[in-house]
């Protein structure tokens, strides 16, 4: 027999409340990120000492674009729920936990938003 | 009372960690070390919107010999963690999960790791030095 409230189990929400959002969303960044980090590192090694001009034309092809404004949302989100984790696990007292956790989610939040800025800058600004 | 020094559990210097808890610290150890190495996206993007000269800069120091030591540490992390982070999603499936087999795939993944980090220089190496070969 099951030990769970009726409740709980219709939330789906484990003791630690907040369900396998955080594992789920970690699998479905993990799954996007392995083409975008393939596509990246070849792109990159292919590109080598690329001058100004040759990494202006390839950011700014749409493609590219896209696929580097993804990169950017997938990646920054995975490292965040990752080092989280890692947070979790090796800092015991609970407000500085806390905090680490806060410090770092902003840190990647500002990462993404600088290179989407960064892209769409390069695109619609430089690139003519 | 007497302080006793005995070892605690669990001692690394007599303790051997077995494989597969090698290969999973690795992963966090390595995951960590992107998310400091991503840095270098928006540093890189940033530095193509502000001008020539900024990624002039930019590119010099990756090129100098210890940019070139953390890229290639960086990729070698990159897909080290690429390699396992697949063997986790298959464990999340619900295959690979026998110790045996376990630890067959994580050969598996040290193996492809240095195989592909050693075509992915080659590959740089030819792009670079292409001309001077």
């Amino acid at each position: 027999m099951s030990y769970r409230s009726p409740l709980a189990r219709a939330r789906g929400l484990g003791p630690a409340r907040e369900g396998v959002g955080h594992w789920w969303l970690q699998r479905l960044t993990a799954i996007a990120l392995v083409p975008l980090v393939v596509f990246l590192v070849v792109a990159l090694a292919l590109l080598g000492k690329a001058d100004y001009q040759t990494m202006v034309a390839w950011v700014s092809s749409p493609l590219v674009s896209i696929l580097l404004i993804a990169l950017a949302i997938a990646l920054f989100y995975h490292s965040s729920l990752g080092i989280q984790v890692v947070l979790e696990d090796y800092i015991s007292t609970k407000w500085l936990r806390l905090c680490a956790i806060m410090l770092v989610n902003f840190m990647n939040i500002l990462l993404a938003i600088v290179s989407i800025f960064a892209v769409l800058k390069i695109t619609f600004g430089i690139a003519q | 009372m007497t302080t006793r020094h005995n070892p605690l559990s669990p001692h690394l210097q007599v303790y051997r960690l077995p494989m597969l808890a090698l290969l999973s610290i690795t992963h966090r150890g390595t995951g960590l070390f992107i998310s400091a190495g991503a840095l270098l996206i928006p540093v890189l993007l940033m530095a193509l919107a502000l001008g020539p000269e900024a990624y002039n800069c930019v590119q010099s120091c990756l090129a100098s010999w210890y940019g070139q030591i953390f890229l290639f540490l960086l990729s070698a992390s990159l897909i080290y963690h690429l390699l396992n982070g697949i063997r986790h999603l298959i464990w999340d499936l619900g295959f690979n999960l026998e110790v045996k087999s376990a630890e067959f795939s994580g050969y598996l993944v040290v193996i492809g790791a240095l195989l592909l980090t050693t075509l992915l220089w080659v590959l740089v190496c030819t792009q670079y030095y292409g001309e001077t070969l």
